[in-house]
């Protein structure tokens, strides 16, 4: 027996080596650096290598655009037009995203836990957080979880599109338990999601083996053929494909395999939940992409039902749920949901205008969600407390700030509604760039998300799924109601403090972070809120000592600057979409 | 002037690089912002009285100063704007009203200097907004109608939301989703259209998608998709309660251009999208149309007797004239036509002189309620002459043009539809009692001890309705210029809806000049 190497076409894995190699090198560097070094060195990496991803995608263009791409490693990865938009839309983003999780804001202070592994509450996490203790390791789980994603939909291989989906989520499970408040929630959220995540990927690897046993394959060309090819072993190919589609719906956040978005959304670092939106959202909708247009065009018949269903129980669900929304954040998955089922009809249309449409509105919605976050993780909540009552989180002497003798402390983000009134008077630049990212989400015209929303629309009616247009359309329609109610909140609701009695937001000031944490788990740890538990419901019965109040905190640039281009792109997609429409119709061809 | 030059393109920038110079103003123009709102509106109106002028009067059927450009070939859609005789008429009747209204609101976001900036504000989503009313009248693409019907939503949320009345929240949402529930029913009815037409890059054009042999059962759901989104904007009795509701919470100007403008978008639309892109289902689905349009006549008048807000009063008699507006269009006679036509001139004319003397009289008192005003004509004689011309152009009397244009629609339905004409024509009734019977209630008698001391129209208030009644007692006498630009369109609808002219109106074709 004779071992034959492969021969690798290195320039062709290089968008995607790069990011790994630089995300290993990552590691390395938080053995190695020392500590005052290690944020400069590790920030340059990771903005070289996602740039470094991006010129590499652009030096493979102009080959893919005339020959249509060709399999590396012999098929486990595919590098063709669908491959290298979503690799660059990933690359692109992420950069983007990657500039919100960097900013310390003005508080000094980024989204993530001292310690990630200390117990919350514990005397070794106060003493890590009374050091000013930083962690710089977000960098390289960043960079692999990109790497997984960008590797995700590039496979024409069952088994390497499992290992992908793998090392996009190990990461992505870590960061969610990692913030820097509400650690019990925080933690919570990591572990649903690595419970339920874990689930999916049973339920993937379950489905690919079932197709590996009535194919004989793993690649997806190989199965495909053996689709057209009808047997006696139909029951494994309809119970695998139904699987391995499942698996892929799960990431993507469509129902009824939603049920971690909500809690992961609300729990993870915010900086972290617009990456995770935007990204994971791109690269899982890409591989359903090529599975349903590369491997079952021939089972499109008896995949239909299945995809109908989720798709409008999804746009229907995701809208219905988020209207009674009372958290920013929250919202903001339920949102994610519908817009799920959105691209959902998109990918259903089953035509190349589908292709384009579904990957020009994930780049619309990506661009959008990573602004929208990014602002939320601007807008803090701020206790007023006179000076000397800070570190008992004592409640008593709430009551009088009246003396001048205040010190105020900039918190976790406010993410309940009623916190956002009045943002529009007080900080007209951010709260106009979020409602612009709202109309986009809405499909006003004149933003990208119209575009995309035409586009996928327009998709599945030319493909004969119009009643899913409708639903669509109708969702939108609703939809535009919360949205909306945003706008009004904060820029026709005046910021007054009755708005923060309502009980809603009970959470006092806090030095400890155990004080701070059951309003945010709403009861859900007990045990070690009694302190906070008290002071909490104190709070609900004396309205009359607002303790919390609203604050943007000033980005230290990069958030900014992040958010500015988010918006510049929305509307410049809006208005003039055709240049990158046309840079992805030239090239939104499936290698078989 | 030369027909060549970009006039529409002109009138579509100048406002949006107006709105953009007054929302980011250096700080030593701030305090001017009034001036240069005025002064930006009033550039507008002389680039479209140039545009006017280049405008081929003689030629008013056929579509004029038109430019093409590819805005998104891949999914078909072009910048392409032109103007027949009715888009000019409505272009010239906007951009008259806007300075109007920026005059009008003087003093309508007061004028300390704490609000000073807001008013800024207020007058650049104004200005913007009248770049969207434009474009939206100018448009010869069913995309850039798309976009512009539901982009100029915004401005009118932020103008109603912003600035308006206690109940202003409510008011604002519920007018976007109203308009933004319809317009998404369009949107479906805009894709679906493209698909059956010939498609390409340029496939959404008005003209490509004219003339297009469709499905029976396709064509009538597609005009149903587009209808509904027109019938909800023009309003139509049933989806008209937002207007009321917008009307009486936003600021006085807002409500003269909503209703006086924007509203027209939904009847310009049934004339110029749903009649020539649809005329089979237009003829199937007219009966009803024309029975929806008789009950929004009556309905809107009954319940404007029945306000006792002057604001609502006028948002509904608005109600009963749009009902005059689709009963002419559906009438499918060139005299009906023309008329509506016509009628969505004057009616802008009326309508927006009422809201902007009621924002007058509103401002002073402090309070929207009839019952507190009373005997006020002794006290403000020139305010009260004013109301009552406004008032009287609104139930259409003889020498005020909107008379010319009523008259019109009635004769016209009549020669096709006479119950219809003659159960309308109780309308006409019904507005003698709504307008003559608000203006007792407001002007006359002994005045009440409270109003004493009201002062009458300033000179500034004088000049913002000066122009709107000249230009009513004008095209009253003189209907005939005005005629000419809506008369040729409504022969070219016709015969694009492949309907012959009904004998009566031809009759009158010469007879009422």
């Amino acid at each position: 027996m004779s071992f034959t190497a492969p021969d690798i076409a290195w320039g062709a894995l290089s968008p995607v080596l790069i990011v790994l190699a630089a995300g290993v090198l990552g590691v390395l560097a938080e053995a190695f650096v020392p500590d005052r070094a290690r944020r400069p060195v590790q920030l340059t990496l990771t903005f070289g290598a996602l740039v470094g991803s991006i010129v590499a995608v652009a030096a493979l263009w102009s080959g893919v655009k005339s020959d249509g791409g060709h399999d590396v490693l012999d098929g486990s990865l595919l590098v063709d037009g669908p491959t290298l938009v979503l690799q660059g839309a990933i690359a692109v983003l992420t950069l983007l995203a990657l500039l919100v999780v960097a900013d310390r804001t003005a508080t000094g202070e980024d989204a993530f836990a001292p310690t990630a592994a200390s117990v919350p509450g514990s005397e070794y996490e106060e003493l890590a957080r009374s050091k000013g203790i930083t962690q710089t390791e977000v960098y390289p789980l960043l960079l692999l979880a990109t790497g997984g994603m960008m590797i995700l939909p590039a496979t024409g291989d069952l088994l390497t599109l499992f290992v992908a989906l793998e090392v996009l989520s190990l990461p992505l499970y870590l960061l969610t338990g990692m913030a820097r408040r509400r650690r019990l929630l925080s933690q919570e959220a990591a572990l649903k999601y690595f419970l339920l995540g874990a689930f999916a990927s049973a339920l993937l690897i379950f489905g690919v083996a079932l197709l590996y046993g009535y194919s004989g394959s793993l690649r997806y060309a190989e199965i495909a053929v053996a689709v057209g090819d009808p047997s006696s072993l139909d029951g494994l190919l309809l119970v695998g494909s139904v699987l391995l589609l499942v698996g892929l719906l799960f990431k993507v956040g469509a129902v009824p395999f939603h049920a971690w978005t909500p809690d992961v959304y609300q729990g993870a670092p915010t900086p972290i939940t617009g990456f995770m939106a935007a990204c994971t959202k791109i690269a899982a909708f890409g591989a359903l992409l090529r599975v349903y247009y590369t491997v079952f065009p021939g089972l499109q018949w008896d995949l239909d039902v299945l995809l109908w269903t989720v798709a409008i129980a999804t746009m229907v669900l995701g809208t219905v749920v988020a209207l009674v929304q009372t958290d920013i954040k929250r919202l903001l998955a339920y949102s994610s949901i519908a817009h799920a089922g959105f691209v959902l009809t998109g990918v259903i249309a089953l035509d190349e205008a589908g292709i384009t449409a579904v990957l020009f509105y994930l780049l619309a919605y990506g661009v959008a969600t990573i602004g929208a976050f990014g602002i939320v993780w601007l807008v803090r909540e701020r206790s007023v407390v006179p000076l000397g009552a800070a570190a008992d989180g004592d409640d008593n002497t709430l009551a009088d700030d009246e003396g001048g003798d205040l010190r105020t402390t900039v918190l976790g983000e406010a993410t309940h509604l009623s916190q956002w009134a009045g943002l529009g008077r007080t900080s007209p630049v951010l709260a106009g760039a979020f409602a612009l990212f709202l109309l986009s989400f809405a499909g006003i015209p004149l933003t990208a998300g119209f575009i995309g929303k035409f586009a996928v629309f327009s998709a599945a009616v030319e493909g004969g799924a119009w009643p899913l247009a409708l639903v669509g359309v109708l969702s939108s329609a609703a939809a535009a109601f919360f949205y909306v109610r945003i706008i009004v909140l904060m820029y026709f609701t005046p910021a007054a403090h009755e708005a923060t009695q309502e009980g809603a937001v009970p959470a006092t000031a806090a030095g400890t972070p155990a004080a701070a944490e059951p309003a945010a788990a709403e009861g859900t740890d007990v045990a070690l809120a009694t302190e906070g538990g008290t002071t909490a419901v104190a709070t609900l019965v004396e309205p009359s000592a607002p303790t919390t109040t609203t604050t943007v905190v000033p980005s230290e640039g990069l958030a900014a600057v992040a958010i500015g281009v988010c918006a510049l792109v929305t509307v410049v997609l809006g208005v003039f979409p055709t240049p990158v429409l046309d840079l992805i119709s030239d090239v939104a061809r499936f290698l078989p | 002037m030369s027909p060549d030059f970009p006039w529409l393109t002109t009138l579509i920038a100048w406002p949006v690089l107006g709105a953009l110079l007054l929302w980011f103003a250096p700080k030593a123009l701030r305090p001017r912002a009034r001036v240069l709102a005025l002064g930006i509106a009033l550039v507008e109106l002389v680039v479209a009285v140039l545009a006017i002028t280049a405008f081929d009067t003689a030629d008013a059927g056929s579509v004029q100063l038109l430019e093409t450009h590819r805005w998104i070939p891949a999914i078909g859609a072009s910048y392409a704007v032109g103007v027949d005789g009715v888009g000019i008429a409505l272009i010239a009747m906007s951009v008259l009203l806007v300075p109007l209204v920026v005059l009008a609101g003087w003093r309508e976001q007061g004028s300390d200097t704490t609000s000073s900036d807001a008013l800024r504000k207020y007058l650049a989503l104004v200005i913007v907004l009248e770049a969207f009313i434009v474009a939206v009248f100018a448009a010869r693409d069913v995309f850039l109608f798309y976009v512009l019907f539901e982009a100029m939503l915004i401005p009118v949320y932020f103008m109603i939301g912003g600035f308006g009345g206690a109940g202003r929240r409510y008011a604002a949402v519920k007018f976007l989703l109203f308009s933004l529930a319809g317009g998404l029913i369009m949107l479906i009815g805009v894709i679906a259209l493209y698909l059956q037409g010939p498609g390409g890059p340029d496939g959404f054009l008005t003209e490509k998608l004219t003339g297009v042999a469709l499905d029976p059962t396709t064509e009538k759901w597609l005009f149903v998709a587009f209808f509904v989104a027109f019938a909800i904007k023009a309003p139509m009795f049933p989806v008209h309660t937002w207007l009321p509701d917008a009307a009486e919470q936003a600021p006085a100007g807002t409500s003269t251009l909503l209703v006086g403008v924007l509203d027209k978008v939904g009847t310009f639309g049934m004339l110029t999208l749903c009649l020539p892109l649809f005329p089979n289902a237009s003829r199937w689905a007219a009966p009803t149309i024309i029975v929806l349009a008789v009950v929004s006549i009556l309905y809107g008048a009954l319940l404007a007797i029945g306000q006792k807000d002057l604001m609502r009063l006028i948002a509904y008699t608005s109600v009963s004239h749009f009902g005059f507006i689709v009963l002419g269009i559906f009438a499918f006679t060139s005299t009906s036509i023309a008329g509506s036509s016509f009628y969505m001139v004057n009616h802008g004319l009326s309508t927006g002189a009422l809201f902007l003397l009621a924002g007058f009289l509103v401002a002073r008192r402090g309070s929207q309620q009839i019952a507190d005003f009373g005997g006020l004509a002794k006290l403000v004689p020139v305010l009260a002459g004013l109301f009552l011309v406004s008032g009287l152009s609104a139930l259409s009397l003889p020498g005020l043009s909107t008379f010319v244009s009523e008259f019109m629609v009635i004769v016209g339905t009549f020669g096709r539809h006479p119950a219809a004409a003659i159960v309308a024509t109780l309308g006409v009734v019904l507005a003698a009692i709504y307008v003559l019977w608000t203006y007792q209630r407001i002007f006359s008698g002994t005045p009440r001890d409270e109003l004493a001391g009201m002062r009458d129209v300033t000179a500034t208030e004088r000049w913002a309705v000066a122009p709107l009644i000249a230009a009513m007692l004008v095209l009253g006498f003189v209907p005939a210029p005005a005629l000419d630009l809506v008369r040729p369109p409504a022969h070219v609808t016709l015969d694009v809806i492949d309907v012959e002219d009904a004998p009566a109106a031809a009759a009158l074709e010469g007879s009422d000049q």
